[in-house]
């Protein structure tokens, strides 16, 4: 990992910030490298074994739109509060760049408004509320729209009493919209309760990566916590621990079977099965 | 609140001005110098003395008023500010600290007290960032461990079942970044904060009184009020933490802290705070007294609005408020028609990857995703956003 680390330092170059290339970018060409065992892959293999290696089990990262349709029932998907945007709370400037122009930038890339996408949609036959969060849009950065968006959600869990299932997958709070992304975090904390209050179900589930104060506040208020393999949960991202304690990271650190030993969700879930243990966590518990 | 120059208590070492207060520490010399002198000759020098005690007054005056965003930060993290320990000694009577989180351990990052203020009774919970060297490293330099968040949250629950207010004074560069705190669960603690705070039974208000470092600030708090001093700072990520994301360069913070909109006028603007405290001129370091003083005042008034509400309205109009945090900067945008992704233009004749020989392709492989494990690797820092 500090290997890793090294090589983003020297690289500083490329990078600004929050990258505009898709990651993980599928090479041109009919192969793909899988960046845990190495194995030659033929994507289009990869892609029917829903994104993950079929060698090792590595688990790709996916785009929200990718997400929903692996999760939900064919075509049950109906999304709200599509429109919804930000206004730029602060102005934000950094570098010559705006942070306009980087929503618009991420608008482009990912045909979708924000990061968060919301709506009910029905697993295996039960409705739910879901929320899929996107990492292609801004790194997945909670700010004033994923923050109301999942608030709306809840509030309609609780109006239709309906189990609330929201995958997460996000660097964190987003820093262009400063402290009104920060507030985001009680924000939807505080809807969190009443939703708790109301008796609702709320299955968390961790991807990779899951992060900063997407993990410190809804993602970690699950009644249950769901994580897929390998992925990289935490509060302060791996760098910043580098950086301050300069030791070396244990291998594993900050990765789900490293939570799960810790304590810190209830289980951990293959891709290719959460379709089948959702549901029956929601026999279980839903209403 | 008048000032004048012998209201200023605390005597500063030549090392602790900051970089733009050379004026004024030139005046300290100066002042300084004809004290030693008529010390040694019996001359009167006190008309002179007064003469430069009225420029310094200008000149603080001037400095003070002008702060830049990054200036703020600056004497935020002062390090002659006042401490939440120094709260506790001039505004609290009868404090009775309360000690651990009655699972791990007893984190003094943050301390957690019964006392009185005015005449109220209080749970006060405050991040403490130590006065020097051994209390410094006793209490981590004000970053709480996941230990600290549950001690606090027990502590408040305590408070919410005898109806005791809560008041909470934020220091803290933020939650620490650690192996220990990773394991413990520091992002689960801050979270259990959040929702529990949002619904306890008893008013509470919160205080931004130096550093209001993200998660690990707003971990203590969520509140009915929040107020910040004149000159503390509360932001999503520490100013050097954004520059060196977003301007590649931690050595761009002054910009950073500029764009961030960090400083208390400005988020009293963005409608995130309800009251700025004024701090003794020059900063809070240079009177503790007068701008404890303020807080206690602040604290006594905002109390006893709180507690005519009843407490049910006061929970419905905290949520109302935690709800309605940045929906005043929504936009509706136009939704076009869902866009395809642009298929690849149908090549005339198909690929036969057999035209480029499999090692040629697995070198080229390796090469971008080489490429992509930096950038995987550069990303992570996005996960930084908020430490
Ligand atoms: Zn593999």
């Amino acid at each position: 990992m500090a290997k890793g680390i090294m090589a983003a330092k020297s690289d500083k170059s490329q990078w600004n910030g929050f990258s505009l290339k898709p990651r993980k970018q599928m090479p041109e060409g009919l192969w793909l490298a899988c960046p845990a065992c190495k194995h030659m892959l033929y994507k289009k293999t990869v892609a029917e074994n829903m994104n993950v290696c079929p060698e090792c089990k590595y688990h790709f990262r996916i785009d929200g739109d990718t997400r929903i349709k692996q999760l939900v029932d064919e075509d049950s998907f109906e999304q709200m509060c599509v429109e919804l945007g930000s206004d730029d709370p602060l102005k934000f400037k950094y570098r010559g760049d705006t942070y306009k122009n980087r929503i618009r930038a991420d608008r482009k890339k990912t045909g979708g408004i924000e990061a968060m996408l919301v709506g009910k949609a029905f697993i295996r036959g039960r409705g739910v509320m879901l929320g899929v969060m996107n990492f292609d849009f801004l790194g997945g950065s909670m700010g004033l729209v994923v923050g109301e968006k999942f608030c709306r959600a809840v509030d309609r869990a609780i109006e239709e009493s309906l189990p609330l299932v929201v995958v997460s997958c996000s660097g964190g709070a987003r820093m262009h919209e400063g402290v009104v992304s920060l507030g985001q975090m009680a924000k939807t904390s505080a809807a969190l309760a009443k939703y708790d209050e109301s008796g609702g179900l709320f299955i968390s589930v961790l991807t990779d990566p899951t992060t900063g104060g997407v993990t410190a506040s809804f993602a970690m208020l699950g009644d249950i916590i769901i994580a897929e393999p390998g992925a990289l949960i935490g509060f302060a991202g791996p760098r910043t621990i580098y950086e301050t304690i300069k030791v070396e990271l244990p291998a594993g650190f900050q990765r789900s079977e490293f939570l799960l030993e810790h304590g810190f969700i209830d289980m951990i879930v293959p891709r290719n099965q959460l379709r089948k243990e959702i549901t029956r966590l929601i026999d279980y518990c839903g209403k | 609140m008048p000032f004048s120059m012998t209201d200023i208590q605390v005597k500063l070492n030549p090392n602790q001005y900051l970089p733009f207060e050379e004026k004024v520490a030139e005046l300290d010399r100066q002042i300084e110098n004809l004290r030693r002198h008529a010390a040694q000759n019996g001359s009167d020098q006190s008309a002179e003395i007064r003469r430069l005690q009225r420029l310094e007054t200008g000149e603080l005056k001037r400095i003070y008023s002008r702060l830049t965003p990054w200036q703020i930060v600056q004497v935020a993290r002062h390090p002659m500010r006042p401490l939440v320990t120094d709260y506790l000694e001039l505004m609290v009577k009868d404090v009775r600290e309360l000690h651990g989180d009655r699972c791990f351990g007893d984190d003094r990052a943050i301390i957690t007290s019964l006392g009185q203020i005015g005449r109220e009774k209080v749970l006060l919970v405050g991040q403490n960032k130590g006065k020097n060297t051994k209390e410094k490293i006793a209490c981590n330099f004000g970053c709480p461990n996941p230990e600290g968040y549950r001690k606090a949250l027990i502590k408040m629950k305590l408070a919410e079942k005898y109806r005791i207010p809560i008041v909470t004074l934020i220091d803290t560069p933020g939650a620490y970044p650690g192996v220990g705190a990773e394991e413990r669960g520091q992002a689960q603690a801050i979270a259990a904060n959040l929702m529990e705070m949002s619904r306890l039974k008893v008013p509470i208000i919160s205080i931004v009184i130096g550093e209001g470092g993200s998660g690990g600030a707003l971990g203590i708090g969520v509140a009915d009020r929040l107020a910040m001093l004149e000159f503390s700072y509360y932001s999503v990520i520490s100013p050097e933490g954004c520059a060196a994301i977003l301007w590649r360069d931690g050595s761009q913070a002054k910009q950073a802290a500029h764009a961030l909109k960090l400083t208390a006028k400005d988020l009293m603007k963005l409608g995130l705070v309800d009251a700025i405290i004024t701090e003794s001129l020059g900063g809070a370091h240079r009177n503790l007294h007068d701008t404890i003083y303020n807080v206690e005042q602040y604290i006594i008034k905002t109390l006893r609005d709180l507690k005519r509400t009843k407490i049910e309205n006061l929970l419905e109009t905290r949520y109302r408020k935690l709800r309605a945090i940045g929906n005043q900067y929504q936009k509706s945008i136009g939704v076009k028609a869902p866009r395809t992704k642009a298929a690849p233009k149908p090549s005339t004749r198909p690929k036969i990857p057999e035209r480029v020989s499999i090692e040629a392709q697995l070198q080229k492989m390796q090469e971008i995703t080489r490429q992509n494990d930096s950038y995987e690797f550069a990303e992570l820092s996005e996960q930084d956003t908020n430490p």
